[in-house]
């Protein structure tokens, strides 16, 4: 393995792999891995030093490629396949369409590595990446027929969580259905859904229908999460049998796409807002990051060193990360902001970047 | 034996890639022949259902395949296959 060139931050955009590592001041870019290539996601596996990123190739599917090299180079892995008689729907066969989310498995399962698709479906590795099976135990959950997608054709996974103190307890989440959990390592799922009020369905407290847009949990103590949702802001503090909600009736913490959760402290967390469902762009113009500190009580606008006129990115679920005091996001306007202090003052590491879809920071 | 060529875009992610004379009776054969000589080059063309993906194209003597879905058009001795990528996006 190379030698280790301190923390990274991972760019996934439209035009492929951008990997910077960190400087005194600020950031180097070091590599621009699959050039031209959408990078639905990327991230980097403390576990077994791997760089891993889905590429959407316009015309040849959807690839899975891992670094050894800290994203210096790439080699193919072979991508989770549906089995033979999956289907959608009765009569429509499953087709992998989108690779949304990559997740490492439990500490002591380096092997472990979870894939979140579209078609809304969860794949697992055993060992590393060498074959992927379908996670069956969700896939043919009796809900299935009612998800339905958000945004995108078919209903997808983005969210996985795997609980550090426990290797069998998963969440996922899925836009449109919500969020499930299996506690028997992806045998059995049940929908943890329950406070929860969407806008759109005939029943907004459906138990299953619900668009989490992005789901994030503390570290420290897993049973505190945090959900951006496409009706809402909702925290729980138990382990998602409820959840409470927590955004502003007024103030802009509301509408958006992800969530960064304070790994250490249950109180804090970081969004991007959005002007509502209707628009999806910076409110009024400037963009701002909002933080609660006290789980969602109140809210606080830091815009220090962002724009605050003229600005009408939008920031997609997996764009925003936290490592310790640095904050970053990127937009689809190919803007990336990074901050130093956990967002109390802002600098730009970029307004040139192809669109941004996922922003990682890694070891 | 049919003769088969393809986009350079390929080669990008296939660097071996060469016009060649490949043994094979229609294009599914062809396609199965080609992923043992290039192994992963299958999923570049085909999804998982062995249909052709909906952005690449293959030429039999000039006319695109008829079937997509499972790739039956025949290939004589002698035909010329060209292996597209359809032109889309930004």
């Amino acid at each position: 393995m190379a030698k280790k060139q301190g923390p990274r931050l991972l760019l996934g955009t439209r035009k492929g792999l951008f990997t910077f590592t960190r400087k005194k001041k600020g950031w180097k870019l070091r590599h621009h891995a699959h050039p031209g290539n959408p990078i639905p996601y990327a991230f980097g596996d403390a576990r077994t030093g791997s760089t891993w990123c889905s590429i959407d190739h316009g015309h040849w599917g959807q690839k899975l490629s891992r670094s050894r090299d800290d994203g210096a180079t790439f080699e193919p892995v072979e991508e989770p396949k549906y089995p033979a008689d999956a289907e959608t729907k009765p009569g429509k066969p499953a087709v992998l369409r989108y690779l949304w989310c990559l997740a490492p498995g439990h500490a002591s399962e380096p092997g472990t590595l979870y894939v979140g698709t579209e078609p809304g479906a969860l794949f697992v590795t055993r060992d590393d990446g060498a074959s992927f099976e379908l996670v069956a135990g969700l896939w043919n959950h009796p809900s299935r027929h009612d998800w339905m997608g958000g945004g995108r054709d078919d209903p997808g996974i983005h969210s996985i969580l795997v609980d550090p103190r426990d290797k069998v307890r998963v969440l996922v989440a899925i836009s449109s259905a919500g969020v499930f959990e299996t506690r028997d390592g992806g045998a059995s799922w049940k929908p943890r859904n329950v406070g929860l009020e969407n806008q759109y369905l005939p029943d907004p407290k459906a138990e299953i229908g619900h668009d989490p847009h992005f789901v994030q949990w503390c570290a420290r103590k897993p049973d505190v999460l945090w959900q951006q949702n496409h009706c809402g802001i909702w925290r729980s503090t138990d382990g998602a049998l409820t959840w409470k909600p927590i955004h502003q009736k007024t103030g802009k913490a509301k509408f958006g796409f992800p969530i960064a959760a304070d790994p250490e402290d249950q109180k804090t967390a970081w969004i991007v807002p959005a002007h509502s469902d209707q628009q999806r762009m910076a409110v009024g113009g400037a963009l701002v990051v909002m933080r609660t500190q006290d789980g969602g009580k109140s809210w606080k606008e830091l815009g220090k060193g962002l724009p605050k006129e003229k600005a009408h990115d939008i920031v997609y679920r997996h764009a925003l990360d936290l490592r310790g005091d640095d904050l970053a996001f990127g937009s689809t306007t190919g803007n990336v902001y990074w901050s130093e202090n956990r967002g109390d003052s802002w600098h730009v590491l970029g307004q040139n970047f192809p669109p941004v879809y996922s922003v990682r920071f890694a070891d | 034996m049919a003769q088969v060529e393809f986009t350079p875009h390929l080669a990008r992610y296939f660097p071996s890639l060469r016009e060649s004379a490949v043994e094979a009776g229609n294009v599914a054969e062809l396609v199965a022949a080609l992923e043992r000589a290039h192994p992963g080059l299958a999923a570049y063309l085909i999804d998982e259902r062995g249909r052709l993906r909906q952005h690449v194209n293959v030429f039999v003597d000039g006319r695109p395949v008829r079937d997509r879905e499972r790739l039956l058009d025949a290939l004589a001795a002698g035909s010329r296959v060209y292996v597209a990528q359809a032109l889309s996006g930004g």
